[in-house]
C-alpha cells in the first residue's frame, strides 16, 4: 500500500465542507467592515469528512513507527507506548478541563500534577519538581535560567561560561547561547569520559555550571561523574544533569545523589509518554532545595487536604503558558503507578541488557567507539574492512530495506561515521538477534554488492531524496504551480494515481 | 517480571552468557558503588485495571465542559472538536512515530507538516510557517527574539499590556539573559496609541496581540506602518479562528505572526499539550527557529518531503543555533491540519461568525443586567470585558454551583477595570447557554 | 585525494584562500573546503562598507547538514560581495577559485600567518590525515 498521495488542496472543490455546524441562533451583529478579511480564504481547502480521513489515513501508511517495528534510534528512547495512557489522558475529566477555572473545581487534576511532581523527585533524588516546562530543550532553558538566577543573587555577577562535553547534544550548547551565556566546550578523554584534565583547566570563577548528560551522548556512565560535580562545585558552579539518557539509571542510581543539583526528564522518553512525530513532549525539572526557590511555576504544593498553585519566591517566572503539557503528566503518572519502584529498575536493567548484547554481537564487524560495558545505548561506527566506499548512511537506508528504522547517525558529532544504537526494554531478544543478524548480513553486501547500500532503500515509500534540491530553492508551502513543476506534471496530473499499486 | 518487559528469565542468562558478566547488576559497576541500587520508596505497582479506576476517580473531581456550561478563555478556548481528528490522531503512524530523521519512511509525518505550514500561511497571508512551538507564550518569545536577531543592533522591544499577561511573563523569562529592553506594559491601562509613541529607530519590534487579551479587535495596518517607518518588526500575535473573518496580519504587513494554536482542534487539557504558530515573511526565513519541511524529489523524480534548511538548528549550529529549539509539535500541529482540512474555508468562517454573533448577543444581554456593565468599547471577536456589582471570584463560586465555569477575573492583572470579568463565548455556547447564563448572573 | 590549489594565492589554515592587488584583496574558500562540505546550498554575505580583521567571522556556507563559518583572512572594508552566490551557491562548488569569490576587502593592514601553495597542501594533507 506505498502509493503516492497528492496533497490534500488537490482534493478541494467549492462547497464542500467536513463537519456539520450549528445554524445560527442569535441576531447578527453588525460587523465591522474595516476590519474583515478581503481575500476568498482560497489556500483553505473545501474537503468532505471521508476525503481527510482517508487523505490522512493513507498518508499516515507511509510512516515507520514503533508500534510497525523496532526503532532504535538512539538517544531517542522509543519504547512502546501503552495503550492505556492514551485511555486516561483522554478521561473528560482530564482533557476537558479549563486551565484557569477555579483549583477548587480542579482537585484531581491539581492532585494528578502533585503526585507527579513527588514520584519524579523520588525516582530522581530531588526535593523539588516543576512540572512547567514543555520540552528537554525548554527544561535545559530552565536549568541554566535558574543557574543564572541563583548566581546574580548571591551577587555573583561574573560567572557567566557554561560548561558542554564536545559530545554533548546541541540543545546544550543552543540552551546556554539562548539564556545570554556564553560556551565553553570540554573534551573527552580516552575512555569517553569528561576530560578532568580539560574540565580543571576550564574552570573558575567565571563558571556558572556543567551541563551533563549521563550515561552521556556515548551511551557510556562517566566514571569520574562525583569527581566532576566535586570540581565544579569546588569552582562555584553548578551541576546540570540533561536527563535524555535517564532510562538507563531508573533504581540504579538517583542523579541528585552523584553531585547533580538540577535535571530535567524527558517524559516522553524515560516516562514513554508518545513521540507524536517529533512532539509534544514535557521536559518537567526537578532540583535540590538550595535552587528550589527560582524553580518557574506555578508549581502544585499540599495543605492540608488542599492541593494549589504556587509560584516559588525567587521564581525565573513561566516558561510557558498554564502549568506544562498536562496530558503528558496523566500518561507518566500512569506509567510510573503501574510499574512501581522494582519495575523501573527492571526496565533500565533490561534497556541495558538489550544494549550490551547488541555491542558484543556487533563489535567484531562494526568498530565500537568506547570499548567498554555500555548503558542503555552504544555507539558503533559505520566502518565496515574491505568496504572502503560504504557510509553509516548507506547501512541506514538498508537497514530501511531490511524493516528497522535506522540507529541515530553521525551524532555524536566526535564519532566518526556514528551510529548510535538505543534498542530500550521494549525489543524482545528476537527482534534484537534480527536486527544482529540484518546488521552482519549488510556488513557483507556492503563487500559484495555495495551498490544495494548505496542504493537504498528500494522498499520505502520513496527512495533517497534531493535534499539539496529542497535547500537550494525551498518550497515550504503548497503552490500549485511549483508542486506541479517538481512533479513534472503532464496533461493529466492525476495520472501518478492511475497505476498499479506500488509503483 | 513485569507486563512491560519481554525478556524472560532464560533469555537474560543467554544474553548476559554472551556478554560474559554474570549478572545484570554486573552490568552497572560503573555507578559509585555507595549510591549503586538506591531505594525507591514509591507506591506498590497498580494492574491496569486499578490505575484506571484511580484515575478515573481523580478525572471526576474536576468540572470540565461536559459537566459544566462553559464561559471562561483567556488564552484556552473551548472550540469544537470534530471526531474525525481524534480518530486519526489516534494511528499508531502518527503517534508512536519521532521526529522525521529518515524521510523515507516518515513521509507521512513530513507531508502532514508540509500541509500545515501551507495551511497557516494561506489563514495568516504570511510566506513561511513552522511547526515547532509548544503554545503561544513560546511561539511569540521566539519571535521576539528573532525579531532582535533579524534586525541588527537593536536591543529594545515594545509590547503593549493588551497581550495576554502570561505571555509578557514568559517573554520576560525567555529573555532575561540577553540583556533587551522591554517596554510599554508598565502601565496597563496604558493605550495603545500611548504604547505606539514609544516606537523609536533603536526599537527592534513592537509586538500587539488582535483580538486582545480583552478581546478588542485592533488594525494591525497603522501599526505596521508606523514600525516600519522606524525601521523595525511587527511582531501580531492573532487568534486563528478569527481569521475565518477579520484581516489577515500578512495583508496588514507584519514582518513575524504567532498564535495559540489550541482552538484548532486541540482539546483545552488543563493548559497543554497546545501548539505555537509561528510564521514570517520569507526574507526571514534564515532566522527562523524550528523545524521547517519542504517539497522536493526523490531519486525516481517522485513528489517527496524533507526536512530542509536545517542548518539553522541546533543540531548542527549548536551555540550559534536560531534557538534551542528540538521539538516539531507534530501531533498538535496534525490536529489543526486536519481541522483547517474538514472545516475549509465556510466552515472555518462560520465557526468565526457563531463565536462573533453569539458574543455579541451574550454582551449585549449581560449589559442589561442591573450592576453590569459592558466595558467593552471598540470592536470585539469572542471575548468581551464587564464590571460586575461583587467581585468576580465570589460570581464565579456561585456560578459553579449552577453548573457554569464563570469568566476570567482580570482583577489581578487589570486592577484598574474593577470587578471585571472577561466573557468568552464560543460556537459552543449556545443561545439557551447563554440565556441560562445570563439568568445565573442575575443571581 | 587531490584538490585544486592555484599558486599565486595565498591561504589561510581556516580554508580560505586570498589574492592581493595593492590595497585591495579578493576572497573565498579552497576546493578543499568545498569538497569538505559537500553540495552547498546557502551561503551569507557581510554587508558592504563592513570592516573586519583577520580572523574574524564574516560569512557563513552552508550545506545540507553542516554549517561553517566564513574567515577573513585579511583585515580591511568590504568594497564588493558576490551576489551571484546567493541564486546560485552551486558556484562554490563548481569553481571556487574564479567565479566563486565570495568578497572583495580594501586592505586596512597587511595579513599575516597566511600560506603559499604548496604550504596548504602539506596543511590539507596533514588534517586529513588527523581524521
Amino acid at each position: 500500500m506505498n502509493t503516492y498521495e497528492p496533497p490534500i488542496f488537490e482534493y478541494s472543490a467549492p462547497g464542500k465542507i467536513g463537519v456539520a455546524l450549528p445554524e445560527l441562533d442569535v441576531p447578527e451583529a453588525a460587523l465591522p467592515e474595516e476590519l474583515l478579511r478581503d481575500d476568498e480564504m482560497d489556500g483553505l481547502p473545501e474537503l468532505t469528512e471521508v476525503e481527510v480521513v482517508r487523505h490522512f489515513t493513507r498518508i499516515s501508511q507511509r510512516n515507520y513507527c514503533i508500534d510497525t517495528g523496532p526503532y532504535m534510534l538512539g538517544s531517542c528512547t522509543m519504547k512502546a507506548n501503552p495503550k492505556i495512557h492514551e485511555e486516561m489522558a483522554r478521561l473528560p475529566g482530564f482533557a476537558f478541563i479549563h486551565p484557569l477555572q477555579d483549583e477548587e473545581l480542579a482537585q484531581g487534576a491539581l492532585q494528578l500534577m502533585y503526585g507527579l511532581q513527588q514520584l519524579l523527585g523520588e525516582i530522581s533524588g530531588f526535593s523539588h519538581v516543576s512540572l512547567q516546562p514543555a520540552a528537554g530543550a525548554q527544561g535545559e532553558l530552565t536549568g541554566i535560567l535558574v543557574f543564572r538566577a541563583y548566581h546574580l543573587e548571591r551577587g555573583d555577577t561574573e560567572r557567566v561560561e557554561v560548561l558542554v562535553p564536545d559530545s554533548a547534544h546541541g540543545t546544550n550548547p543552543a540552551t546556554a547561547a539562548m539564556a545570554g551565556l556564553r560556551v565553553v566546550e570540554v573534551k573527552t578523554d580516552r575512555r569517553g569520559n569528561v576530560d578532568l584534565d580539560d574540565l580543571k583547566s576550564k574552570l573558575g570563577p567565571r563558571t556558572a555550571g556543567l551541563m551533563l548528560t549521563n550515561p552521556n551522548t556515548l551511551g557510556l556512565f562517566d566514571e569520574h561523574v562525583q569527581e566532576v560535580s566535586r570540581l565544579v562545585h569546588e569552582a562555584g558552579g553548578l551541576m546540570y544533569g540533561d536527563g535524555a539518557n535517564f532510562n538507563a539509571i531508573l533504581g540504579i542510581v538517583k542523579p541528585g545523589a552523584i553531585g547533580f543539583d538540577l535535571m530535567h526528564y524527558n517524559l516522553h522518553k524515560t516516562f514513554t509518554t508518545p513521540h507524536g512525530g517529533g512532539g509534544p513532549g514535557a521536559g518537567p525539572v526537578g532540583c535540590t532545595d538550595e535552587l528550589a526557590p527560582y524553580l518557574p511555576g506555578p508549581v502544585v504544593v499540599k495543605q492540608g487536604e488542599r492541593y494549589a498553585l504556587h509560584m516559588p519566591e525567587k521564581s525565573i517566572g513561566r516558561v510557558k503558558s498554564f502549568y506544562g503539557n498536562f496530558g503528558m503528566f496523566v500518561r507518566a503518572y500512569t506509567y510510573i503507578r503501574m510499574l512501581g519502584a522494582q519495575g523501573l529498575r527492571e526496565v533500565s536493567e533490561i534497556a541495558v541488557l538489550n544494549a550490551n548484547y547488541l555491542r558484543v554481537k556487533l563489535q567484531d564487524i562494526y568498530p565500537v567507539a568506547y570499548d567498554r560495558t555500555c548503558m542503555h545505548e552504544v555507539v558503533l561506527k559505520g566502518q565496515i574492512k574491505d568496504a572502503p566506499g560504504i557510509r553509516t548512511l548507506d547501512i541506514a537506508k538498508r537497514l530501511i530495506d531490511y524493516g528497522f528504522h535506522p540507529p541515530t547517525i553521525y551524532f555524536p558529532l566526535t564519532v566518526p561515521e556514528a551510529m548510535m544504537i538505543e534498542p530500550t526494554e521494549t525489543e524482545t531478544k528476537r527482534n534484537l538477534d534480527l536486527f544482529i543478524a540484518a546488521m552482519r548480513r549488510i556488513a557483507q553486501e556492503a563487500r559484495e554488492q555495495p551498490e544495494l547500500l548505496r542504493e537504498a532503500p528500494t522498499r520505502a515509500p520513496v527512495r533517497r531524496l534531493d535534499e539539496v534540491r529542497a535547500a537550494r530553492q525551498p518550497i515550504l508551502s503548497y503552490h500549485r504551480e511549483a508542486i506541479q513543476a517538481l512533479r513534472g506534471d503532464k496533461a493529466d496530473p492525476d495520472d501518478v494515481l492511475i497505476r498499479p499499486l506500488g509503483v | 517480571m513485569s507486563h512491560y518487559i519481554s525478556i524472560t528469565d532464560q533469555e537474560r542468562r543467554a544474553m548476559l552468557d554472551a556478554i560474559g558478566v554474570t549478572s545484570i547488576e554486573a552490568l552497572f559497576s560503573v555507578v559509585p558503588e555507595e549510591k549503586r541500587f538506591p531505594e525507591l520508596k514509591l507506591p506498590e505497582p497498580l494492574s491496569e485495571s486499578e490505575i484506571a479506576r484511580e484515575l478515573r476517580e481523580l478525572s471526576g473531581r474536576n468540572a470540565n465542559t461536559l459537566t459544566h456550561r462553559c464561559f471562561l478563555g483567556a488564552g484556552a478556548y473551548n472550540h469544537f472538536v470534530p471526531s474525525a481528528i481524534d480518530a486519526l490522531l489516534r494511528r499508531a503512524e502518527f503517534y508512536t512515530s519521532y521526529t522525521p530523521y529518515q524521510p523515507e519512511i516518515s513521509q507521512g509525518t513530513l507531508q502532514a507538516i508540509f500541509e500545515y505550514q501551507s495551511l497557516i500561511c494561506a489563514l495568516t497571508g504570511m510566506d513561511v510557517a513552522n511547526a515547532s512551538h509548544y503554545d503561544g507564550a513560546t511561539a511569540l518569545a521566539e519571535a521576539a527574539i528573532m525579531a532582535v536577531n533579524s534586525t541588527r543592533n537593536r536591543r529594545r522591544l515594545v509590547i503593549a499590556p493588551s497581550v495576554n499577561p502570561q505571555y509578557r511573563q514568559v517573554l520576560r523569562t525567555y529573555t532575561q539573559g540577553l540583556g533587551l529592553q522591554i517596554i510599554g506594559d508598565e502601565r496597563v491601562d496604558a493605550s495603545l496609541d500611548e504604547v505606539l509613541g514609544l516606537i523609536d529607530e533603536t526599537t527592534a519590534a513592537v509586538i500587539v496581540q488582535t483580538p486582545d487579551f480583552l478581546g478588542q479587535l485592533h488594525d494591525l495596518r497603522p501599526i505596521a506602518e508606523r514600525i516600519h517607518n522606524a525601521g523595525g518588526l511587527l511582531v501580531a500575535h492573532i487568534d486563528p479562528i478569527a481569521l475565518g473573518l477579520f484581516q489577515t496580519p500578512g495583508a496588514a504587513g507584519a514582518d513575524i505572526v504567532t498564535a495559540e494554536g489550541q482552538p484548532l482542534g486541540i482539546p483545552i487539557s488543563f493548559g497543554g499539550p497546545y501548539l505555537g504558530i509561528f510564521a514570517c515573511k520569507e526574507q526571514y526565513v534564515r532566522r527562523m527557529p524550528g523545524r521547517l519541511a519542504g517539497a522536493t524529489t526523490d531519486l525516481e523524480g517522485r513528489l517527496a518531503y524533507v526536512l530542509t534548511l536545517q542548518a539553522r538548528e541546533q543540531h548542527i549550529r549548536r551555540e550559534k543555533a536560531t534557538s534551542n529549539i528540538c521539538t516539531n509539535q507534530g501531533l498538535m500541529a496534525l490536529a489543526s491540519t486536519i481541522y483547517l482540512c474538514l472545516m475549509g474555508k465556510t466552515g472555518l468562517r462560520r465557526v468565526a461568525e457563531l463565536c462573533y454573533h453569539r458574543a455579541h448577543y451574550a454582551a449585549a444581554e449581560i449589559a442589561k443586567l442591573s450592576g453590569f456593565e459592558l466595558l467593552s468599547s471598540g470592536p470585539f471577536f469572542k471575548e468581551f470585558v464587564v464590571r460586575c456589582p461583587r467581585p468576580v471570584s465570589e460570581i464565579n463560586r456561585d456560578l459553579a454551583a449552577r453548573g457554569f465555569i464563570g469568566g476570567y477575573d482580570l482583577s489581578v492583572h487589570y486592577p484598574h477595570l474593577g470587578n471585571a470579568m472577561l466573557v468568552c463565548v464560543t460556537e459552543m455556547n449556545t443561545r439557551a447557554d447563554i440565556d441560562a447564563f445570563v439568568e445565573a448572573l442575575r443571581g | 585525494m587531490a584538490y585544486q590549489t592555484p599558486e599565486g594565492l595565498q591561504y589561510a589554515k581556516t580554508h580560505e584562500w586570498v589574492k592581493i592587488a595593492g590595497d585591495e584583496a579578493t576572497m573565498g574558500i579552497t576546493d578543499y573546503a568545498q569538497h569538505a562540505l559537500g553540495d552547498i546550498v546557502f551561503v551569507e554575505l557581510p554587508e558592504v562598507g563592513k570592516t573586519f580583521s583577520q580572523g574574524d567571522t564574516i560569512g557563513v556556507v552552508e550545506s545540507v547538514k553542516a554549517a561553517s563559518d566564513i574567515y577573513a583572512p585579511v583585515s580591511g572594508e568590504v568594497i564588493a560581495v558576490n551576489e551571484a552566490l546567493l541564486d546560485a551557491p552551486e558556484i562554490l562548488n563548481q569553481d571556487p577559485y574564479e567565479r566563486g569569490w565570495i568578497v572583495r576587502l580594501r586592505l586596512s593592514a597587511q595579513p599575516s600567518g597566511l600560506m603559499d601553495a604548496a604550504a596548504y597542501e602539506q596543511h590539507v594533507a596533514e588534517e586529513e590525515a588527523g581524521h
